[in-house]
């Protein structure tokens, strides 16, 4: 059961959290620009590391605030929180 | 005739308080303090269970949680009854009953023992090999084997105890309260750091509180004596809190334990009412300590499981903490010195030790020569071959062993015995490190696994890290303190300590007979019966990895996990297969450490806790009116009111019908309400819902479909523009949550830009939907003011109004297809609202109805449910709802998905409506549908997702998918059934009021 540094609330359970899947895919923004196969790129397709992965976090039994996490899938360690919209941690 | 065998006075045994207690049904006596375990052997009953195979008579092993063989069902044919306890951690209570589990008809003569002589045809695997083929048989197999499988048995009444879980956060836990936990526990505490200290035993110490080895010494004290000083000053430490009955059973990551504290087990019945059984403490710690201590290993030689045969530690911890002596003619088996010790213990107390039996060449140590000086044989370089005795040891059998351990030597000599206690070394416990994620390494000097790398803040300490020596304990725990705590000094800076040294080792893992292997019982588990053949068998076949070997033999599956013969598994398998313990690594070491009852685990989520339920404002008049209700997400929603004995198709039939003929009422309290304000507003709802909201004039309401990203229908609902930037959309009842996550979700990460906030108001209003050609009387009789004139106040819009003193906002939409009005008052004045319309409309013989009414009603307009019409593979265009989906809009959410080549196939499944041949035949939902008859296999083309009888078509009708359905309008179709095939034609899905005129009727 991680303990999870929330940027706005501090440490919590994970409990109140949500995981919400792999982190810096951004929506295109033009999508009917896209071919079928972009857009399924964008749609499906999911890194499932073993090691170091950027992931989306929630919130959701407290602030509701998304942010993300860098986490290593092997240990569990979380190497980095940051919130929606900043830069990645250089790794 | 039962002996008695209790041998001093112990100041843990209270003799005045004498307790009687039954076991298998005969009464004995015992004193507080005594375990049930030990209370047996002072009435020297060895003999307490069976084992799982063979069903060969086993005894008590040992004195702790370890426990393999001597697991009894507490309290049997009650609703108290617990399979699988240890004999050794039962605490005896007046009253109390135990009895012997896996043996019929009795543990005295058990006929499943017959499956001993039958052995040799149950070799590792063997129910793998056997019950193979025919593979058909399997189900057959299976009733016969399950009935011999299983130990204990299940209670079959609802436990009558209260289990509880709580939080505690500490700076510092520590693990176990023996020496190491202890000091531990006491310098953190003293050291300002909030710290809990917990030990799965009654009283603290560990096996340090009954050391009396007179050659180790502490400040000039025995261990026992100082520790005791020492436990007496932990009472006067702030900041530090002792829990004892409390074991811990998991440590997860970040350093997140279990633990569950026993409160009442040790009680009398009468003392156990009302009061909580035991706890789950779910405990976050800053640093953890973990001061586990190390469990005592047997030696894996012939025969090494008879009643009688037990490891030396406990037959040391019997005779001092309990004063009781496990036999009167005993005989030590060890590779070490602590065998010695016990020896000793026994000889103080003028009980007779026959011999000691070491397979090292010798030892010079000062406790040996103290067991030399008492007169006791010391066999050296000796091993016991076999060991007789069918329900207790009578006699062992010594050879010769061989210079390189593999083999004995010379002649045979027999020693009569009556208890054999067996000393193999200590293997640390280091269950709970390796289950916080923390590695392990294996020490080829000391042979055994000790922590390594650690994951998370933690510390290891005593004899779990490896030292088992008071002297190595104090300084290294000394100087792990003060890098871990941070701290400059410590109450362990000048202790003095001499201690006795051990001077030789040696580590034989699987003892020679001179019977061949295959002629021989060296058990390994002794729990599920794997022996030191069945491993070797493993390997012949194949299996390399210890997790295989594992799994094969069983070694290490029941109930105790292996906590004895893990080690030598493992080291049978390396000398076998010529790899290094410390390459074959350990099995995976899970949670619980010790087998927690289900109460424990779910604590107070029990009963109408178990799945908390919501209920609606009105909901206490659905219950005055004998309303049935079915459960929609954590709601309770009325689904129908039966009067005079209706069955619920009179209920539905009757509602469905009062709805359209005059006036009904719902409770549409569920439906998910979202608040959204904010300048981006009318923005945000273009890019959610296919439709377009930019238009929308205030004070009117729009139905909107929400895609995923993939195209699907996800959600719909009919959202209201309250103001220029202010809107309150609803949701289904199930998918409100999940619907405002993923709003959000867009807003914070895909369009921050947007200035819109998002805020769930379900529970804050309660609604109730009027509708039926009578509602708009009804209203006016409720609110005369409001100007309900078709012009002013028409379908899809929305007006403020006040009902008294009741703020009330009322929508006029409409999910049945007559006209209706939504009412919504703040959620404190639902009931009042509900009974003002009951009373109104009472002229109109106004009906309430329940979900399943709406449904029908719905279904006969063809309108979806999402969710049950829908799976999460329709597209608004499956649906046939291509009007709700703006071609003009740029983008919206799952807007590009539906011009995948996919989602654009024409042979899609469709939505279309079903009637019968047959008007009074109503289909089943989830029925398949196909196309062809006599055809097999055949295509199912599709399935009947809403079926219901219409009481105002007063026929049957479906709504189904079905694969390019949109173009099958008027072909006959098939639903196969069980025993009839049932033809139906497609046709549009609405079925009712295709021109919606009754919307204004």
């Amino acid at each position: 059961m991680f303990l999870i540094n929330c940027p706005y609330c501090g440490e919590r359970d994970q409990q109140e959290f949500k995981a919400g899947g792999e982190a810096h895919i951004e929506r295109p923004k033009q999508p009917t620009e896209l071919s079928d196969d972009e857009w399924a790129e964008y749609l499906f397709m999911r890194k499932n590391i073993k090691g170091v992965q950027f992931e989306r976090w929630n919130h959701a039994h407290g602030c509701r605030k998304w942010f993300n996490m860098v986490r290593d899938t092997s240990n569990d360690e979380i190497k980095a929180i940051y919130k929606m919209g900043e830069k990645p941690p250089a790794q | 005739m039962t002996k008695n065998l209790r041998v001093k006075s112990s100041e843990y045994i209270d003799e005045t308080n004498r307790i009687s207690f039954k076991f298998n049904g005969k009464t004995y006596h015992g004193f507080k303090g005594d375990t049930l375990a030990s209370a047996l052997l002072a009435n020297d009953v060895h003999l307490v269970g069976r084992s799982f195979k063979y069903h060969r008579p086993r005894g008590i092993m040992t004195a702790g949680s370890e426990e393999p063989n001597a697991i009894v069902q507490v309290n049997p044919g009650t609703n108290r009854t617990e399979p699988n306890v240890r004999a050794t951690e039962v605490e005896i209570y007046e009253g109390l009953e135990a009895s012997s589990q896996n043996c019929w008809p009795s543990v005295e003569f058990d006929i499943g023992g017959i499956n001993n002589f039958l052995s040799p045809f149950f070799p590792a695997g063997f129910y793998y090999k056997t019950f193979m083929w025919p593979a058909s048989f399997w189900e057959k197999y299976e009733f016969f084997i399950r009935h011999s499988a299983g130990l204990g048995k299940s209670p079959t009444s609802s436990d009558p105890d209260i289990y509880d879980h709580r939080n505690i956060h500490c700076d510092v836990l520590v693990v176990g309260a023996g020496i190491s936990g202890i000091l531990a526990a006491k310098n953190a505490a003293k050291n300002n750091f909030k710290t809990l200290l917990v030990d799965e035993k009654n009283e603290l110490g560990g096996s340090t509180i009954f050391e009396n080895n007179e050659f180790n010494k502490i400040d000039n004290k025995t261990p026992s004596d100082w520790l005791k000083k020492e436990i007496e000053e932990l009472k006067n430490i702030k900041n530090l809190e002792i829990k004892t009955r409390t074991s811990v059973a998991a440590y997860h990551q970040y350093n997140y334990l279990l633990a569950r504290e026993n409160l009442t087990d040790h009680l009398e019945a009468k003392d156990k009412t009302n009061k909580i059984r035991q706890r789950l403490l779910k405990i976050r710690a800053k640093k953890v300590i973990l001061a586990t201590g190390a469990l005592e290993r047997p030696l894996i030689f012939n025969n090494n499981d008879r009643p009688g045969i037990m490891l030396s530690s406990a037959v040391k911890k019997y005779s001092e903490f309990y004063g009781v002596t496990c036999g009167s003619k005993n005989v030590f088996f060890t590779n070490n010195d602590s065998a010695y010790e016990s020896a000793l213990s026994l000889f103080n107390k003028g009980i007779n030790v026959e011999a000691v039996i070491d397979i090292r060449e010798q030892s010079e140590s000062k406790i040996v020569k103290k067991v030399k000086e008492a007169g006791i044989k010391i066999y050296w370089s000796h091993t016991i071959v076999d060991t007789a005795g069918y329900k207790r040891l009578n006699s062992v059998s010594i050879m010769k062993l061989s210079t390189d351990g593999t083999s004995v030597t010379g002649s045979k000599i027999s020693i009569s015995c009556d208890c054999l206690g067996v000393a193999g070394g200590w293997t640390p416990a280091v269950h709970l490190y390796t289950q916080s994620g923390s590695k392990l390494k294996f020490d080829e000097e000391k042979q055994i696994f000790l922590p390594n790398q650690n994951t998370s803040e933690q510390l290891s300490v005593g004899s779990c890290s490896g030292d088992f020596k008071i002297d190595e304990i104090i300084k290294n725990l000394n100087h792990k303190l003060k890098d871990t705590l941070n701290i400059k000094e410590t109450d362990l800076d000048n202790i003095k300590v001499e201690i006795d040294h051990e001077n030789s080792k040696k580590n034989i893992w699987l003892l020679p007979s001179d019977k061949p292997l295959g002629k021989t019982k060296p058990f390994v588990d002794y729990q599920n019966d794997a022996t030191a053949k069945d491993i070797k068998l493993a390997l012949r076949e194949g299996f390399r990895s210890i997790e295989h070997v594992k799994r094969y033999t069983t070694t290490g599956m029941g109930t105790d996990q292996g906590k004895l013969g893990n080690m030598h598994a493992l080291g049978i398998i390396a000398d076998t297969a010529g790899v290094k313990m410390g390459e074959l690594g350990t099995t995976t070491f899970r949670p619980p450490y010790t087998p927690l009852t289900f109460g424990t685990i779910v604590g107070r989520n029990v009963g109408k806790f178990f799945d908390i339920f919501r209920r609606t404002p009105m909901n206490d008049w659905h219950v005055e009116n004998k309303a049935e209700f079915e459960n929609v997400g954590q709601w309770k929603r009325a689904w129908y009111y039966p009067i005079n004995g209706e069955t619920m198709h009179q209920a539905v039939q009757r509602e469905s019908k009062a709805a359209r003929e005059s006036a009904g009422i719902l409770d549409a309290s569920t439906l998910g309400k979202i608040d959204i304000q904010g300048s981006d507003a009318s923005e945000f709802l273009n890019r959610v819902y296919t439709n377009a909201w930019s238009k929308l004039a205030i004070g009117k309401c729009r139905y909107g479909l929400m895609l995923n990203e993939d195209g699907m229908v996800y959600d719909d609902g009919v959202t209201t523009r309250l103001g220029e930037n202010h809107y309150i959309m609803t949701t289904t009842t199930g998918g409100a949550a999940n619907v405002l996550s993923k709003l959000e979700d867009y807003l914070q990460t895909e369009w921050p830009e947007l200035d819109v906030y998002l805020t769930s108001v379900t529970d804050h209003y309660a609604t109730a939907s009027l509708c039926g050609p009578n509602s708009k009387k009804i209203l006016k009789k409720i609110i005369p003011d409001l100007d309900l004139a078709d012009e002013n106040f028409p379908h899809m819009s929305f007006k403020e109004a006040n009902i008294g003193n009741i703020q009330c906002r009322i929508m006029r939409i409409s999910f049945t297809g007559e006209h209706s009005y939504e009412i919504n008052v703040q959620a404190s004045y639902g009931k009042d609202l509900w009974e003002k319309c009951m009373e109104a409309g009472q002229e109109f013989n106004i009906t309430p109805y329940g979900t399943e009414t709406m449904h029908l009603l719905r279904a006969e307009k063809g309108f979806i449910i999402v969710g049950q019409d829908t799976d999460g593979t329709m597209t608004p265009i499956d649906l046939q709802m291509d009007w709700i989906v703006s071609k003009k809009k740029y983008d919206f959410i799952g807007k590009r998905s539906l011009y995948r080549s996919d989602t654009m196939r024409e042979d899609r499944k469709q939505l279309v409506g079903l009637l019968t041949e047959d008007p009074n035949e109503v289909l089943e939902e989830g029925a398949q549908i196909i196309s062809e008859l006599n055809q097999s296999p055949v295509e199912m083309l599709g399935h009947v997702t809403s079926s219901y009888f219409s009481p105002n078509l007063n026929k049957s009708i479906a709504l189904a998918v079905v694969r390019g359905g949109k173009n099958m309008m008027g072909k006959k179709l098939f639903v196969p059934m069980e025993n009839k095939n049932i033809n139906v034609i497609v046709t549009n899905p609405v079925f009712y009021d295709e021109k919606n005129e009754r919307l204004n009727a």
